[in-house]
């Protein structure tokens, strides 16, 4: 058992940053040296063995064949590998200094939950509203009773003695364009269904957006919303590092990647999740992502030693508690009332095609980069009707979504075309 | 902004991924553009099914089937779908492209073999490279003229 939540707390303490990839393999020659990779970079690191979609979709027979035929996989297929080829793979790799958690953006996860457990694993991440809204045509009162018994598997391990962690998606909703106020409610509400049921080491996500300013107080948001209503269990901050279209250009991945490592550092959070200079193109090798992992630890250290400045309030906070309360004044049981704010539109995931989702609410980003609500629905927060360009024609979206790709592709460019300076 | 309403001589056209692929980011968009050339879309959302595609299809019978997936599984998830919409006699004739980021390589080489590897497993449209998206419009458009592809 790795105690994941542990080892994060104590790098904390000592001031490091926690980074970490995305990355599985199914063929277990190459997982084992991509995880032996990830363990000697130089960084703090954690280990992630990422399912692949055949798993994720609970499609165990393709998977099953996929490894017989010798066909690589886009990830682990951890429900298909035996528990003891999954402990071989682990051995002399993962342990305390090295714990190892696994991805797998599932609806309906028991299968895999109850896999990473026969392994001797513990520590793994979605939520029932974050991989099932964006992801699955799963109806969403199935995957929260799916996500209820997963936490009831990880809290009986907890009580055999092991410390399983659960970190939660809802801050990473969509990947983009989602408004922070409900990226900080959808983590905070999936961290307190995860508590409900059994967890006592959590992790909140959040994931960088597109507008430095705006994501520095949307993590202090966070921040002080867990130190509110999670008093009582473990839980730090994973950043992730950009999901929505990367910059094409090297330079540009770099500067996306330099500018999530210092937004870790500068609000407190403990863990990052890296993104690679290939990832506009395809999956990265494990070469790229071990680069990634050191850049990320040497510009992390480097803000460590940067003066802070101050965050600015301009609402986030307050938005986000109003959608949390809006929430847990339908039920005292958070997965029903999860359940009820979707039907009822008070929670509404902008362009999310789900049928469970109202599908009314819709955002746009502001003249600064700034995310904003064009229109919230039935939500209980105000939109800022006429602020910016609402995303709401394919070429707006498309402009919306490749907004930051085009921002950190031309500041390289810049940096690279700048004139040299003059030597004294 | 307006969407220009879909006129009689617009298609009706399906818009999905396959079971796999949970992006859909690719899908509200391929939506967006298609409406507003004045088509009518079904949008069948993230991860579907192989039967709920093909009874979605066969049911309403549209104009032309968008099989759109960038999650690497394409290639293999295409060639497993296709046979079964033609294994539909409604769906015999029924144009199917399939487009997005379909291989986990992402290397040209590579994407071009397989794109005619799916032409010869009689797709109608293979749409993954660098000026995709025009590409598309042309045989959407061609296709709404009643020029043969």
């Amino acid at each position: 058992m790795t105690a994941f939540g542990a080892f994060v707390a104590r790098a904390r303490s000592q001031g490091r940053l926690v980074v970490q990839p995305r990355m599985g393999m199914s063929r277990l020659d190459e997982m084992r040296l991509g995880l032996y990779a990830t363990r000697n970079a130089a960084a703090t690191t954690v280990g992630t063995l990422t399912v692949d979609s055949y798993t994720r979709t609970g499609a165990l027979d393709e998977a099953r064949r996929a490894i017989d035929d010798g066909t690589a996989l886009n990830g682990y297929p951890i429900a298909s590998y035996p528990p003891d080829v999954t402990r071989s793979l682990l051995r002399g790799i993962a342990d305390e200094e090295f714990p190892v958690q696994v991805r797998h953006g599932s609806a309906r996860p028991e299968r895999i939950v109850a896999a990473l457990l026969a392994a001797g694993l513990d520590a793994t991440e979605g939520g029932p509203v974050s991989y099932c809204l964006p992801y699955s045509r799963l109806p969403l009162r199935e995957a929260v009773t799916s996500w209820q018994r997963c936490c009831e598997l990880l809290a009986a391990a907890q009580e055999a003695g092991a410390q399983p962690h659960l970190e939660t998606f809802g801050g990473c909703m969509m990947g983009q364009l989602c408004p922070p106020s409900l990226l900080i409610a959808l983590s905070v509400l999936e961290g307190m269904f995860f508590r409900q049921h059994g967890l006592r080491s959590i992790s909140l996500s959040y994931a960088q957006q597109t507008h430095t300013g705006q994501d520095e107080e949307s993590v202090a948001a966070l921040i002080r919303i867990a130190a509110d209503r999670l008093p009582d269990i473990d839980w730090h901050i994973v950043i992730y590092a950009y999901m929505g279209v990367y910059p094409q250009s090297p330079g540009g991945a770099q500067l996306l990647l330099d500018e999530a490592a210092r937004l870790s550092v500068r609000t407190g959070a403990a863990r990052l999740i890296v993104k690679t200079t290939a990832e506009a193109h395809r999956i990265p090798t494990v070469e790229e992502n071990v680069r990634a992992l050191e850049t990320a630890a040497v510009v992390a250290g480097e803000e460590g030693r940067a003066p802070r400045t101050g965050i600015a309030d301009t609402g986030i906070h307050e938005e986000a508690c109003a959608l949390i309360d809006a929430v847990l004044d339908l039920d005292a049981d958070i997965g029903r009332a999860l359940v009820r704010s979707f039907a009822k539109g008070r929670l509404d995931v902008p362009y999310c095609l789900h049928p469970d989702n109202a599908g009314r609410a819709r955002s746009g980003l502001d003249s600064s980069g700034r995310l904003y609500w064009t229109d919230a629905g039935a939500m209980p927060v105000a939109g800022r009707a006429g602020a910016g360009r609402s995303a709401t024609g394919s070429r707006e979206l498309l402009d919306a979504l490749s907004y930051v790709q085009r921002t950190f592709d031309e500041r390289a460019f810049r940096t690279v075309a700048a004139p040299l300076p003059l030597s004294p | 902004m307006e969407h220009t309403a879909a006129e009689p001589s617009g298609l009706d056209i399906v818009v999905t991924t396959m079971a796999s692929d949970s992006h859909t980011w690719n899908l509200v968009f391929l939506q967006l553009l298609l409406e507003e050339l004045g088509h009518r879309v079904t949008n069948l959302g993230a991860c579907v099914p192989d039967d709920v595609l093909v009874e979605e299809c066969r049911r309403r019978q549209p104009d032309l089937i968008v099989l759109s997936s960038v999650n690497g599984h394409g290639h293999h998830d295409g060639r497993r779908v296709l046979p079964a919409l033609r294994a539909c006699p409604e769906l015999l004739e029924t144009p199917v492209v399939i487009g997005g980021k379909l291989g986990i390589t992402g290397a040209a080489d590579g994407d071009d073999t397989a794109a005619r590897g799916l032409l010869a497993a009689g797709f109608d449209g293979v749409f993954t490279d660098v000026g995709a998206v025009d590409a598309f419009k042309v045989f959407v458009q061609r296709l709404a003229a009643g020029v043969p592809a």
